[in-house]
């Protein structure tokens, strides 16, 4: 299964899927991951990473841990979630039902020169999650399935990895912001924090 | 495992109480011994997530994401964790997060082990590179105290703060098994 043609257009991709996740909380990898997020239209319930490679599924674990309530989403790219994998593991002892992972896979180190990643050299990062007791982990070929992923997620019933094979194109740059305590300020401030 | 249950050390219980007292929801942690009373403790605490981990880096981001939703959270590693942290500290000056962890000492006192000498001697500096404060506890009773007032530079003025724990509260670590 692992071996899906790469067919799906990223862009539109999370754009139809952000559009079924009205009020979740959505935090993104470096990178693509983040200007496919912004294209689909930038949301204070936005948080976007522009460097600490490796974190997005660790930092979407403490705000999941923080608001059981809400549904929590990675949008992540195979590059930055093999940086962070032990954190699949963390997540695994956790079992957070509100938290869905979305791995964005095209087998490539996009940012840096399109290198192919361990994704087109063997790994297969739905039996890592798998292995990592993530039970809810599956392969992704077809854009219709974005209501597969955002049914799970809007349900918030248990810990979701999928691993989406999208085509190795790269759509034109569409920046976030990229002032993190802005970004942090207004994330916060959307879940009714004060600054202190 | 010894069946009569062993006191932790007061010093250990004291930072406990003052995470308890102060509102922490979530510990994050890669074990240690001198970790291991506050470690139990956040387990058998339902109001706490203890959240074990693979990397010490993997904390930073996750005490981050608690406090972007609302949560305090602490970070609990050894000094050989530190190193594995430090691009990942960047997340912390970028969006000024508010950031406590306690660090465990090693290779500082009476250390058998060489390996751990490289990223003791230079925990602290690796920590005040990356803009992180360091406070230090050398002595039991002053344990608390300085964990307190590493508490309320985080969550009070936002500050990043370290403390190190120093190996000697530890003590020799006994190396021959009977």
């Amino acid at each position: 299964m692992s071996k899906l043609d790469h067919t799906i257009d990223r862009r539109e991709f999370v754009a139809k899927l952000i559009a079924q996740l009205p009020d979740a909380l959505i935090v993104t990898g470096l990178g693509s991951a983040s200007y496919d997020v912004f294209a689909a239209g930038d949301r204070p319930e936005n948080f976007y990473l522009w460097g600490a490679m490796g974190g997005s599924t660790s930092l979407a674990l403490g705000l999941a841990l923080a608001q059981p309530n809400r549904s929590v989403v990675v949008i992540t790219g195979d590059g930055e979630q093999l940086m962070g994998i032990g954190s699949l593991a963390s997540v695994g002892a956790k079992q957070p039902a509100n938290l869905t992972i979305v791995v964005l896979n095209n087998g490539h180190f996009g940012e840096t020169g399109m290198q192919q990643s361990h994704c087109s050299l063997g790994t297969d990062l739905v039996a890592v999650a798998k292995g990592c007791s993530i039970e809810d982990a599956f392969h992704v070929g077809d854009i219709a399935d974005t209501a597969k992923i955002a049914e799970r997620a809007n349900a918030r019933a248990g810990t979701v990895f999928a691993q989406v094979a999208i085509t190795a194109e790269e759509p034109p740059r569409a920046l976030p912001p990229r002032d993190g305590v802005y970004v942090k300020n207004r994330f916060r401030e959307a879940l009714g924090f004060k600054p202190f | 495992m010894s069946s009569t249950a062993v006191q932790p050390p007061q010093w250990q219980q004291e930072i406990f109480k003052v995470l308890k007292e102060g509102g922490v929801h979530q510990i994050a942690y890669v074990p240690d011994a001198g970790h291991s009373h506050v470690i139990r403790s956040a387990i058998a605490d339902p109001e706490i997530q203890d959240v074990v981990l693979t990397t010490e880096e993997e904390g930073v981001a996750l005490v981050s994401g608690a406090w972007l939703g609302g949560q305090r959270a602490v970070l609990l590693m050894q000094s050989s964790g530190v190193g594995n942290c430090v691009n990942m500290f960047s997340l912390l000056q970028s969006c000024r997060f508010p950031f406590l962890t306690l660090v465990t000492m090693r290779g500082e006192y009476a250390e058998f082990n060489p390996w751990q000498g490289p990223m003791g001697k230079n925990t602290q500096g690796a920590l005040e590179l990356m803009g992180i404060t360091v406070m230090r506890a050398d002595d039991p009773e002053n344990v608390g105290e300085i964990v307190s007032a590493a508490y309320d530079a985080v969550f009070q003025a936002g500050e990043q703060v370290a403390v190190l724990l120093s190996q000697s509260l530890i003590g020799r670590k006994k190396w021959e098994r009977n």
